[in-house]
């Protein structure tokens, strides 16, 4: 991209502009997503957790097939994009090949714990020495909105019309809890961005699991909640109020494993 | 002078990969192809290589991804069923364009059925199985030898042109035993694996390396010219590297038409038929894509008839068919000629002879 439309860009996103001097973020990730969606933010905090561990030219990142998957695109960084699900898989086969690198997998909700299930579960359950970042938006959002695993109880997507009733469609599943019961895991936590100091926090918990692979302890796994806006069909802000009161009770944030070694 | 050894079908698959230097190894257990996991899981990691056991073959395919973007030499193998959870990992390696090997013992089809050999994945093999639009590389062994060479010629194809190769195999030629030399093929050089992932610190010229399966508009890629790259690509897979072995056709009136086991049985049957003063030839396809089409028409423009012999319905015959392009006539010896009616049973070359003197 030219530096022209470079400054065009930085003009539409005043106050943010600190961003495009980091050179994680090619310059078009912002075109891609829709008005008040937190995936880019995700991407920002994932940048700046590895801008920090100073890890970025050591690290081989794994995309996934939904909105996670576009975020990819905005990272300079080897990288590889795999088929809908398969990330752990992909980044299983990587990081053996190179066991002194970093490689990570950003992913979504559906992509990770839906058709994803079976690749995500067989990582843990080799404690495969990868970071697992998924990102929770409680729907298929590329697809246009719909029932996700992690559909809260009552929430209306365009396959869950009536709202997800647990009798036809059951509960939205806890991933970050799941992942905590693994003996293999080294790190499993939840986190949000509504908020600047859920962002720091967030941030912090990517560090955290980033650490756990260097130091080769186990698997290290972030679950982010994310607004969708779009197809919550709530604006921004109504989005962020959402998360603290509906998504939150449901999904709790915080560590729910953290070990600096695996006996 | 290489060693030579006893060695059944499925060892020769390990030996020839160890051979031809695989690195790695991803695999499910599947029968009939369990002895190839098991081989690769005690030799590959004594080798320093990586050997590991997934959690299903969709797992594996997409592990052997992994490792494809990485430019080492990896594999997979499986059977039938296996094949079938692998189709979405096979488009995608051959979108993406990722050089490996994946082993393909068939077995009964179609569905779970039985655990013995068949040749029922033929059209899966050439035609491009997953979402369409691509064909992969497919060599078919005869005996345990050509098995333990044509995994080595695999992983240089594979290295060659930027493109998955399947070795197609089956329940009985993975299980037969024969002598093996241990001989290592050369076959020439091949181009730097300088597209791969290795992280951004590693390459020399300081930028990062992106793969996937689609086409990359940034690297001024449209979907077009994406799809002129590939069908360039298998043009000069067309062009180079068809494989074939003609056998006693020089004047022979019927030519049989077989791959893998049934090219034994075939063979067999051409010399009992030459005994008895029939003008008989075969014709081999070692390369099933790129398909020898050329030399079955010009056997075809001589004035031979076609007897195809393959333990199916019937699905290579079409590519007999269409190579002739009518000009002979293409008979089948199928799964129904087998001596037995079960999943056990074979095609035999005394009832294929039967149907040589038939056609006479």
């Amino acid at each position: 991209m030219t530096g022209g439309t470079q400054e065009i860009e930085k003009k539409r996103i005043t106050g943010r502009p600190e961003i495009f001097v980091r050179e994680w973020f090619a310059d078009y990730l912002w075109d891609l997503f829709c008005p008040g969606c937190q995936t880019p933010v995700v991407a920002r905090a994932v940048a700046e957790a590895l801008d920090e561990l100073g890890i970025g030219d050591e690290a081989i990142m794994v995309g996934c097939v939904g909105c996670g998957g576009i975020l990819i695109g905005g990272f300079d960084l080897d990288r590889v994009s795999p088929a809908h699900g398969r990330g752990p898989d992909v980044a299983t086969a990587i990081k053996r090949i190179y066991p002194d690198t970093i490689v990570f997998t950003v992913q979504g909700d559906g992509d990770c714990i839906a058709i994803g299930a079976g690749p995500f579960i067989g990582a843990l359950t080799r404690s495969e020495k990868i970071t697992i970042i998924m990102v929770n938006n409680t729907n298929f959002g590329t697809t246009g909105g719909q029932l996700g695993p992690t559909t809260i109880v009552g929430q209306t997507t365009t396959t869950s019309p009536q709202g997800r009733n647990p009798a036809v469609e059951g509960y939205p599943v806890h991933t970050a809890e799941i992942a905590a019961t693994f003996k293999g895991v080294a790190y499993s936590a939840r986190g949000s961005l509504h908020t600047p100091a859920s962002y720091q926090r967030t941030k912090g918990y990517i560090k955290t699991a980033f650490q756990r692979q260097l130091d080769n302890v186990g698997t290290s796994f972030v679950e982010i909640i994310t607004a969708c806006p779009t197809n919550w069909h709530l604006t921004p802000v109504q989005s962020l109020k959402y998360i603290e009161e509906e998504i939150i009770p449901e999904f709790p944030l915080g560590e729910f494993k953290n070990v600096t070694s695996i006996d | 002078m290489a060693q030579k050894i006893l060695a059944e079908g499925n060892e020769a698959i390990g030996w020839g990969a160890l051979t031809a230097g695989c690195h790695c190894f991803f695999g499910y257990p599947i029968t009939p192809q369990n002895e190839v996991i098991e081989f690769l899981a005690r030799e590959l990691p004594a080798r320093g290589g990586i050997f590991l056991q997934s959690q299903c073959e969709n797992a594996t395919i997409n592990m052997l991804f992994g490792a494809a973007a990485c430019g080492v030499r990896a594999m997979t193998s499986t059977s039938s069923p296996g094949w079938g959870l692998m189709q979405e990992g096979m488009s995608n390696l051959a979108a993406a364009r990722f050089p490996c090997v994946v082993v393909l013992v068939q077995r009964v089809g179609p569905g779970v059925q039985r655990l013995t050999h068949s040749q029922q994945d033929y059209y899966s093999a050439t035609k491009g199985g997953g979402g369409g639009g691509y064909k992969c590389i497919v060599l078919a062994p005869a005996s345990v030898q050509e098995t333990h060479d044509l995994m080595q010629l695999a992983f240089y194809l594979a290295d060659k042109y930027r493109h998955p190769v399947i070795v197609l195999s089956d329940g009985l030629m993975g299980h037969v035993t024969e002598p093996l030399e241990l001989k290592k093929l050369e076959f020439g050089p091949l181009p730097e694996k300088d597209w791969a992932v290795a992280r951004k610190g590693k390459h020399p010229d300081g930028k990062h390396v992106a793969l996937g399966a689609s086409y990359n508009p940034l690297k001024g890629e449209s979907f077009v010219s994406y799809l002129e790259d590939m069908r360039n690509s298998y043009k000069a897979i067309e062009a180079n590297d068809v494989r074939y072995k003609e056998y006693r056709t020089e004047d022979a009136k019927l030519v049989l038409v077989a791959y893998g086991y049934c090219a034994r049985t075939a063979e067999e049957a051409v010399d009992m038929a030459r005994e008895e003063g029939l003008k008989v030839g075969l014709l081999r396809p070692i390369t099933l894509w790129p398909f020898p089409s050329k030399p079955l028409k010009a056997l075809a423009d001589k004035g031979c008839q076609f007897l195809v012999v393959e333990d199916s319905m019937g699905q290579m015959v079409d590519d007999v068919k269409i190579a002739v392009e009518g000009k002979a006539e293409v008979h089948l010896a199928d799964a129904s000629f087998r001596h037995m009616t079960s999943e056990d049973g074979m095609i035999m070359p005394s009832r294929v002879l039967e149907e040589i003197r038939r056609l006479q």
